[in-house]
């Protein structure tokens, strides 16, 4: 009785997140088109047009926090791993792991009055800080797990051929263990690719290209969200247009970690 | 050419002992057999960059809390604590007090995790007891698939199917039935707290539901035998061998869960209706700490305006770090006895 109720929940939680996917697979691919693609939006209410300019306009920020964020993130990651065994070190990875948890849209506010408030206008380059602060914490936390499970040996041989730490470490415990550490990037990138509320008040959006860090900036989430509350049947099909294309990439990027993973390339693991 | 090809190298000949000449010693290795070049100074620049990066992490969190304290001073002043118990949101007379949203945050959380939390801890069981072993991967690699979802999506699926599915088909039903408790009275809207409370659960199952499993995993097996040799059914062996024993953990993983809905913001600004009273249905619209933040933030006029926003945004980061720090705690309880890393 109790495994027919056990299977019974398992199948009431799978039904709406069946739901939820084949819902957004169909009506993506209902959706999507070479306008969509390829052009900027269309003025309010006319049909048409596309996403191209917040396609880019994601790409965009998501490479100014990866520029930000990977280096803080490695770096500390490599701090705790190496150097980290003590209270101080342990200070460091709980607050990563508080910081993990901190609300998005938190750390939109944040974004908003160190940079924002300093430049005088929204722009591309508070979204990408915003987004590297959301993933410097997770790239930290995987970076350092990644490299303690390098084995101790190999850094004493390195360390008994005379090379020094900074050597060892850069290009023996990293190498080492540079595919888990690629993963950890990969699934902050993913994290980050789809966040909406931290770019609200920072790159807060526009309706045409913009390539320059301290202009606002399109960005996919954003124009999801925008659509999606707008009354225009024609908007409501480009924002599930613009859903499909983020599902897709944010599932490449998970399944082709997860195929590298299983592939035994992990390193020492 | 075979033969020639298997000659010896040539080597030293023997030589007379008399014509060694015996050097004093060997000429002295001044390169290392690898380029180790700059040892000692570089070494202390790695380990100064490599500080660096941690004190950011840190520099992060209190960058956070000053700046948050700094900005919501103005606020602070001018509303003192009745800014928590107060009612009244009126930008216009610049009166603020964030009653009905910390009332919307919870509500909506608690509704959430009434609904997520059986589910998702029944799906934990499931796969961690039950589960043949083939269908094991694919269902995590499924609740994995499902955590990646952006927020943004969700919310749009729940405009899209939830909502009218509350308002045709759900909602009448419940008023119907339910409508004499006064928590599912008056019209429908679709848009409303309970909509909120549904969509937050879907988002936070896969969350409890994975960490609930690795806490699961982690109790040991002579457990459950010892529970199966003293005649326990499988059901019995579950709840006492099993869950029983995980209590700490499970806590630990429904408090991350609630951690995780407190904050978050564009799902449920999707579709609670955003409107800022405090009504006993649950059928009513609400409004969230996190959504009057989406909402309001980028059309705030006015310092006191934008001060009031950014206290609603520091209580809620207070709150979350407390939640998280809690359900971190409670968590490390169960699984610090395990090697789950490898300490090098």
């Amino acid at each position: 009785m109790m495994t027919g109720v056990a299977v019974f929940t398992v199948l009431l939680v799978l039904l709406p997140l069946v739901a939820i996917f084949g819902y957004l697979v169909y009506r993506g691919v209902g959706s999507i088109n070479w306008a969509f693609l390829t052009q900027t939006p269309k003025p309010v209410g006319e049909p048409g047009g596309g996403m191209a300019n917040a396609i880019v306009g994601s790409a965009f920020i998501l490479g100014i926090a990866s520029i930000l964020g990977v280096p803080i993130g490695v770096g500390a990651g490599i701090y705790l791993a190496e150097f980290g065994r003590h209270r101080f070190g342990d200070a460091i990875r709980f607050t990563a792991d508080v910081l993990n948890g901190v609300p998005s849209i938190v750390i939109g506010i944040v974004a908003y009055s160190i940079v924002v408030l300093y430049q005088r206008h929204f722009s591309a380059l508070a979204g990408g800080v915003a987004l590297a602060i959301m993933m410097i914490p997770t790239i930290t936390r995987t970076t350092e797990e990644m490299l303690l499970l390098v084995p101790q040996a190999l850094r004493e041989a390195s360390y008994g051929l005379g090379i020094p730490r900074w050597r060892t470490t850069l290009s023996i415990t990293l190498r080492t263990a540079t595919s888990g550490v690629i993963t950890g990037i990969m699934l902050a990138f993913a994290r980050v690719a789809g966040e909406t509320a931290p770019l609200l008040f920072t790159a807060f959006g526009n309706q045409y290209w913009n390539l320059h860090a301290e202009q606002p900036t399109a960005a996919l989430p954003l124009q999801i969200y925008v659509y999606a509350n707008s009354p225009y049947d024609d908007w409501h099909r480009q924002a599930w247009a613009g859903s499909f294309v983020l599902i897709i990439l944010i599932v490449s990027a998970v399944s082709a970690v997860r195929f590298a993973v299983r592939r035994g390339t992990f390193g020492a693991a | 050419m075979a033969n020639r090809a298997f000659r010896r190298p040539d080597m030293l000949r023997p030589q007379a002992v008399a014509q060694t000449k015996v050097t004093a010693a060997p000429v002295a290795r001044t390169t290392p057999l690898l380029d180790a070049s700059g040892g000692e100074f570089l070494d202390r620049i790695f380990w100064f960059a490599m500080l660096a990066c941690g004190l950011a992490v840190l520099g992060i969190l209190v960058l956070i809390v000053y700046e948050l304290v700094l900005r919501s001073g103005l606020s602070w002043h001018a509303f003192g604590f009745k800014f928590f118990v107060g009612r009244d949101w009126d930008p216009v007379n610049e009166q603020f007090a964030a009653l009905p949203f910390v009332y919307g945050t919870l509500v909506s959380s608690l509704l959430a995790l009434t609904i997520a939390v059986p589910l998702a801890v029944g799906v934990a069981v499931f796969t961690t007891e039950m589960c043949p072993r083939a269908l094991r991967g694919p269902l995590s690699f499924f609740v994995e698939l499902l955590a990646a979802i952006p927020s943004v999506i969700y919310g749009l699926w729940a405009i899209f199917v939830l909502v009218p599915i509350l308002t045709r088909y759900v909602d009448p039903f419940l008023s119907k039935t339910l409508g004499w408790t006064g928590l599912f009275a008056g019209p429908s809207f679709g848009y409303s707290m309970f909509a909120a409370g549904i969509i937050l659960a879907i988002m936070i199952i896969p969350i409890i539901s994975s960490i609930a499993r690795e806490v699961l995993m982690v109790v040991p097996q002579h457990q459950r035998e010892a529970a199966l040799a003293l005649g326990a059914t499988r059901w019995e062996m579950i709840r006492i061998g099993v869950l029983r024993n995980a209590r700490a953990g499970i806590m630990g993983a429904i408090i991350l869960g609630l951690g995780r809905a407190l904050g978050e913001t564009m799902a449920v600004t999707m579709v609670i209706g955003n409107r800022p009273e405090i009504a006993k249905s649950l059928l009513a619209p609400g409004y969230t700490m996190a959504s009057v933040l989406a909402n309001e933030f980028s059309e705030a006029t006015g310092n006191v305006y934008l001060s009031a926003l950014i206290e609603i945004g520091l209580a809620l980061f207070l709150v979350t770090i407390v939640v998280n720090a809690l359900a971190r705690f409670l968590v490390w309880t169960v699984t610090r006895g395990q090697p789950a890393r490898a300490r090098a």
